[in-house]
């Protein structure tokens, strides 16, 4: 006991420098572990605060997963989250892998760069912003994409209210704001390549279309896995702001746009279904965690420096 | 013959290559359409910021006959005069972005670079410890409704700025890429000939890392700053006072109750007045290129820390 207080005392300075992190990590992501055991009770708010609450709601054991899941809302939310997700991870691979080659082909250093300082601004863009934007695209009245329709004489789309385009709207919207950053850390590797690569193809008489194909994708393969790993671990996460800000939070849209994250928030903020949002969001804390214990075992086994841990 | 001809070949054929075709670059035409292709992408991801701008600048009385027009009839600064001479409400939310930003970026650039330093340190006895109970963060998650719990009513952060500058103070990926890039760009050698200068940790962290850690520490900081100023789901969660509501979520506030007034209302009239309460179209447009503003003129720093940033955590000890 002795000795342990000795080492205290002797590591106290650096303890000092810890201590405000490691009382943020106690509260903003430990304690909140423990929190999710009323996804287990029937959660009523107590005027007497945060412990009051929970040792008065009653346990009421699976009841909240048997009601979350005995609705369509389950499948629903489920079903949005992977197949966005998918749709995002491999259509976001090819694309930036894509422009990430393009942008180091460039004979025009120059240009190559102005190109990425253009492609690289939606992502410093906030979801609010670009909510904004796509409105002024497709607003009933005023958007500009009624507007080009009515040039081909064709009928203006009541956007936010048609569940049929949202899948691709989205879709979209994401990608835009998601590639320019991706491809620059794909162009990043690509200029990292050993240089003499190139140039015992060349010697080879190997064309430009070869040395992509047998050098640069090959190089690429790693971090390609890599990425995609890490995107899978978080598969069962959705970014809320491009499933609440863009859709304009328009309930009509909920069966193409509700994705686990939005179901939480409405349970907690609007609908007051505590329970089954807790319930929906433990059910994602649990699948989540398989999901990136199992990413990042692959992506050790791929390349152990890339792994999480 | 026949031999000779092959040799005459075989004499020909470099000549020819560096003429035609250079091994170091794709051809022109294939260049041209590699242009097109990124030039027409890096368009896309600026036009609708320009598109804004312009609606922005467009007169009100003519947005309603033609809508939303890359070159309206009628050019007008109205919206920007609107904002500047009733601009209370925007100015206070720009007040509380940038004290939420600089609060916070200050805050978590101070508590990540601590831990990440002790638990660079080697000498530190609890530094295996220390660097589990950050990394496991990165593992799991416990949601939005204990955390909300956890903020709202544990610490009682609802309606204070705190609740829009802790949830975002600390993050486990940050602190292990600064670790690294210390461990990196620091040698061991200079933190022990600091020791045996007499140095204690809080000088040696002073003196010896954070001036040969800015570029790392720049980075960090510009994805804090950036984190706090776009920022609106932690004013969803914990902000209802008006006074408090920082700009993304003001913006946010605006658009849904201009929704709630058009749908809810069945009075014509009313709904008309309420309409009329609120900033109009071209003004809420210009409160979206305000609100943008800093970030596209910190844009320079951003890209050239962001670009560093992805490489810094690239290497890892």
């Amino acid at each position: 006991m002795g000795s342990f207080f000795k080492n205290i005392y002797r590591n106290k300075a650096l303890l000092f420098m810890v201590l405000p992190g490691a009382i943020w990590f106690f509260f903003f992501s430990y304690l909140p572990l423990a929190g999710t055991i009323v996804a287990f009770k029937e959660y009523r708010f107590s005027r007497h605060g945060f412990w009051a609450s929970i040792v008065r709601s009653e346990w009421v054991g699976w009841d909240n997963f048997k009601f979350l899941f005995s609705t369509d809302d389950a499948f629903t939310i489920t079903r949005n989250t992977l197949l966005y997700n998918i749709a995002f991870i491999v259509l976001g691979l090819v694309f930036a892998v894509l422009m990430a080659i393009i942008l180091s082909e460039l004979v025009s250093r120059k240009m190559s760069k102005i190109y990425q300082t253009g492609m690289f601004l939606p992502y410093f863009l906030s979801w609010v912003i670009v909510g904004y934007f796509v409105f002024s695209f497709l607003s009933m009245d005023r958007g500009l994409l009624n507007q080009i329709l009515g040039w081909f004489g064709m009928e203006r789309v009541q956007w936010y209210s048609d569940p049929k385009y949202w899948p691709y709207i989205l879709i979209l919207v994401n990608m835009w704001k998601m590639i320019g950053y991706n491809s620059v850390v794909y162009l990043a590797s690509i200029l990292g390549i050993d240089k003499s690569l190139y140039e015992a193809a060349m010697i080879d008489g190997a064309s430009k279309w070869q040395q992509i194909k047998g050098i640069t994708i090959p190089m690429l393969t790693p971090i390609m896995t890599i990425m995609t790993l890490l995107a899978v671990g978080k598969i069962f996460y959705a970014d809320f702001g491009l499933f609440y800000q863009v859709p304009r939070d328009s309930g009509t849209l909920y069966a193409v746009t509700n994705v686990i994250d939005t179901y939480v928030y409405r349970g907690l903020m609007t609908t007051g279904e505590i329970g089954m949002s807790a319930a929906a969001g433990l059910y994602q804390s649990v699948v989540g965690f398989v999901l990136v214990i199992f990413s990042n075992y692959i992506v050790r086994r791929v390349d152990r420096d890339s792994s999480l841990f | 013959m026949q031999l000779a001809r092959k040799e005459s070949n075989t004499r020909k054929e470099p000549k020819k290559r560096l003429r035609t075709r250079d091994f170091h670059r794709i051809s022109p035409g294939w260049n041209i359409v590699f242009n097109l292709i990124a030039g027409l992408f890096a368009f896309a991801c600026v036009f609708p910021f320009i598109f804004v701008v312009i609606i922005s600048f467009t007169d009100e009385s003519v947005l309603a006959l033609e809508g939303y027009r890359l070159i309206p009839s009628k050019w007008s600064l109205g919206a920007y005069r609107y904002i500047f001479e009733s601009g209370d409400t925007l100015l206070r939310a720009y007040g509380v972005t940038i004290a939420v930003t600089l609060i916070g970026t200050v805050v978590s650039l101070v508590m990540i670079s601590l831990y990440a330093y002790a638990i660079s340190r080697r000498n530190f006895r609890y530094r295996r410890f220390f660097s589990i109970f950050a990394i496991l963060t990165m593992l799991f998650n416990g949601g939005m409704i204990p955390t909300y719990m956890i903020v709202a009513q544990l610490l009682g952060l609802k309606n204070s700025i705190w609740a829009l500058v802790l949830p975002l103070a600390m993050n486990a990926f940050y602190v292990m890429i600064l670790r690294t890039f210390y461990s990196t760009s620091v040698p061991d050698a200079l933190i022990e000939s600091g020791k045996i200068d007499g140095a204690g940790e809080f000088r040696i962290f002073l003196r010896i890392i954070v001036p040969l850690s800015l570029p790392g520490l720049a980075t960090i900081g510009l994805f804090s700053t950036l984190g706090y100023w776009n920022d609106w789901f932690n004013a969803l969660l914990y902000i209802d006072n008006p006074n408090l509501v920082p700009l993304q979520s003001m913006l946010m506030r605006i658009e849904s109750s201009m929704q709630f007034i058009q749908q809810n209302s069945s009075n014509a009239n009313i709904s008309m007045a309420a309409l009329q309460s609120l900033p109009q179209d071209t003004a809420r447009m210009a409160m979206v290129v305000l609100a943008t503003l800093p970030i596209i003129f910190a844009y320079p720093f951003f890209q050239r820390y962001f670009v560093q940033g992805l490489t810094v955590g690239a290497v890892k000890e």
